[in-house]
């Protein structure tokens, strides 16, 4: 095969990716520990930049490329532009905190942009080959970032914990991938696709239970979800703000191409999986956040949850149901980053605030900010007219769509659960008093970007048309 | 002649052992990355058989990806473990409880 250096336009995303990944490592050894500051706008402007690029890169219909290890769609570019937005976001509320704290470091932001790098490619791979390099790019940064703060007994262990369950998930997503590259032989999921008509069902079947186990660690879905509590705990909040939000959207991306692009032929076994680890999601999620004192514990059970109601957008195995659970990733990486933007802020210099109690009376403090968390609460207990209430309605009908009602009442009701919690921190802010009168500090950017995203909050509530039709086409 | 089942029966043996390690070891976190180790070669095992019997090379340049990454991924697993001593002075599986999990 000739090399045709047309075949590298559907990849720039990535390659410009990794240029900014490497330059600003270069720039950032250069400079004196005063001018960190640069390394962070770099990577700021760098990433609006790749926004653009996003937004300006002509594609249409699908393209694949590499020899087909690599794939361009429209699912994948809007995944990815979703993608470069949280991560604006995420490195704009993490900024005072680190410096804060003496982390403000450009690793961190090398970190972040690989981790990002791997998550792009995760999303537009179209082979098991691609999908696992993209995955252990991802992870390898997100555990040298859960380890940021080398003198954090909380945060190494944290970081040892996930780093083995980690391995042990790939390890087993491997060794289902290596059956089913046996029983189909090929790793590009068309090739796989097709080959599963013909191929063995009892190996086809057996790599699956191993692939659906993979996946689920990485989701932290239940009862693979030991480590999402401890690593959102023992992380700095600002990796926990990196991990809660942005990779949701890449796991969802990642199931779509492993389950449905390359092992659609085995919807009716699949769907059962998913089905068992969606309701057990739901219910450990919900009821053990109930039971939570500290607030990036309780956000992680609640992370659970919504991976369940992820989950069931896909296991509908419906055009609807896909981009359903597309438009809920999106929302709910957008949800995370809100409000663990708020947990953030809450913290000054020397204190860490993880606890419940840290967000009472915030009203008193900082009506606004309290404001915003109050939409992001409903959002996320799924009150109208938030967008929250919408992805629940749209992955709802999915499942109603495909006769499991069963399973849409089993989530109502699990979700009217978990709206105590999230009301329970808007009583705490609104109702009760403050230990302390000072209002919070942000400077104007962070303040800006937490008025922004609790506004779009409300904003695709009220027309989540806007939103929706983008995930549509998608699928279209 | 060694036959597909016999190569798969060991991949799947040396599986069963790392992932028995990994849940039975309440002692030693080296031990754990030992495990971990041994679970990817298993299914390099599995990639290489595969790839030969079916007469299709991409299974063994997988293979090739997976070492590469096995080695960065040891790499990252002991530079936490140096952290983690350094701060706890112990790598004692049983001794990190202070996350409540």
């Amino acid at each position: 095969m000739n090399f045709d250096t047309t075949t590298l336009i559907p990849v720039l995303p990535e390659i410009y990716l990794l240029t900014l990944a490497s330059v600003v490592l270069l720039v950032d050894i250069m400079l004196r520990d005063d001018q960190r500051l640069l390394t962070y706008i770099l990577a700021q402007a760098g990433l609006a930049a790749g926004l653009l690029l996003l937004l300006v890169l002509p594609g249409e219909g699908k393209t694949v490329v590499f020899s087909g290890h690599y794939v361009r769609d429209a699912m994948g570019d809007v995944l990815k532009i979703a993608l470069f937005v949280t991560a604006i976001g995420a490195f704009l509320y993490s900024k005072d905190y680190l410096r804060a704290r003496k982390l403000f470091k450009g690793e961190f932001y090398v970190l972040g942009l690989l981790a990002l790098l791997g998550m792009s490619v995760m999303i537009s791979a179209n082979s098991f080959l691609s999908l696992y390099l993209g995955l252990e790019l991802l992870a390898l940064s997100l555990y040298a970032m859960v380890a940021f703060d080398r003198d954090s007994p909380a945060g190494s262990e944290a970081a040892m914990k996930y780093f083995i369950l980690g391995a042990v998930a790939s390890g087993m997503l491997l060794y289902g991938i290596s059956m089913i590259y046996g029983a189909t032989g090929s790793l590009i999921f068309g090739e796989v696709s097709k080959g599963v008509a013909t191929a063995d069902r009892l190996v086809l079947v057996f790599g699956l239970v191993f692939v659906v186990i993979g996946l689920a660690f990485k989701l932290g879905a239940v009862p693979f979800h030991m480590w999402v509590p401890d690593v959102y705990e023992g992380s700095p909040t600002a990796t926990t703000l990196f991990i809660g939000s942005i990779p949701k959207i890449a796991a969802f991306a990642m199931a779509m191409r492993l389950l449905v692009d390359g092992l659609g032929g085995l919807h009716e076994d699949w769907q059962g999986m998913l089905i068992i680890l969606a309701v057990l999601s739901m219910a450990v999620g919900n009821v053990f956040a109930l039971a939570q004192g500290n607030i990036k514990r309780m956000l992680a059970y609640s992370t659970i949850s919504h991976v369940g109601f992820l989950m069931l957008g896909v296991l509908s195995g419906t055009q609807a149901g896909y981009s359903s659970s597309m438009f809920y990733a999106i929302v709910y990486a957008i949800m995370a980053l809100g409000a663990f933007g708020i947990v953030i802020l809450l913290s000054r210099e020397g204190f860490e605030a993880d606890k419940l109690a840290d967000l009472k009376g915030l009203n008193q403090r900082s009506p606004w900010f309290a404001a915003m968390m109050m939409l992001l609460m409903f959002s996320m207990a799924g009150v109208p007219p938030t967008v929250g209430f919408f992805a629940k309605l749209f992955v709802l009908q999915a499942v109603v769509g495909v006769s499991l009602t069963w399973l849409a009442l089993v989530a109502v009701f699990f979700s009217i659960i978990g709206a105590f919690y999230y009301l329970r921190i808007v009583k705490l802010m609104y109702f009760d008093k403050p230990d302390t009168d000072v209002a919070l500090e942000a400077g104007w950017d962070a303040k800006l970007g937490l008025s922004l995203n609790g506004l779009a909050i409300l904003y695709f509530g009220m027309f989540p048309a806007s939103l929706l039709s983008v995930c549509q086409v998608a699928f279209g | 002649m060694i036959a597909l089942s016999d190569y798969l029966m060991v991949g799947a043996i040396l599986f069963s052992l790392s992932v028995a390690g990994i849940f039975l070891n309440r002692k030693n976190l080296l031990i754990l990355l030992m495990c971990v180790e041994l679970m990817l070669l298993a299914v390099n095992m599995n990639f290489i058989a595969f790839s030969h019997f079916n007469g299709d090379l991409a299974g063994q340049i997988f293979v090739f990806f997976i070492l590469t990454v096995a080695a960065a991924e040891a790499a990252i697993g002991l530079a936490i473990l140096v952290v983690l001593f350094r701060n706890r002075r112990t790598i004692d599986v049983e001794e990190l409880d202070t996350l409540k999990g």
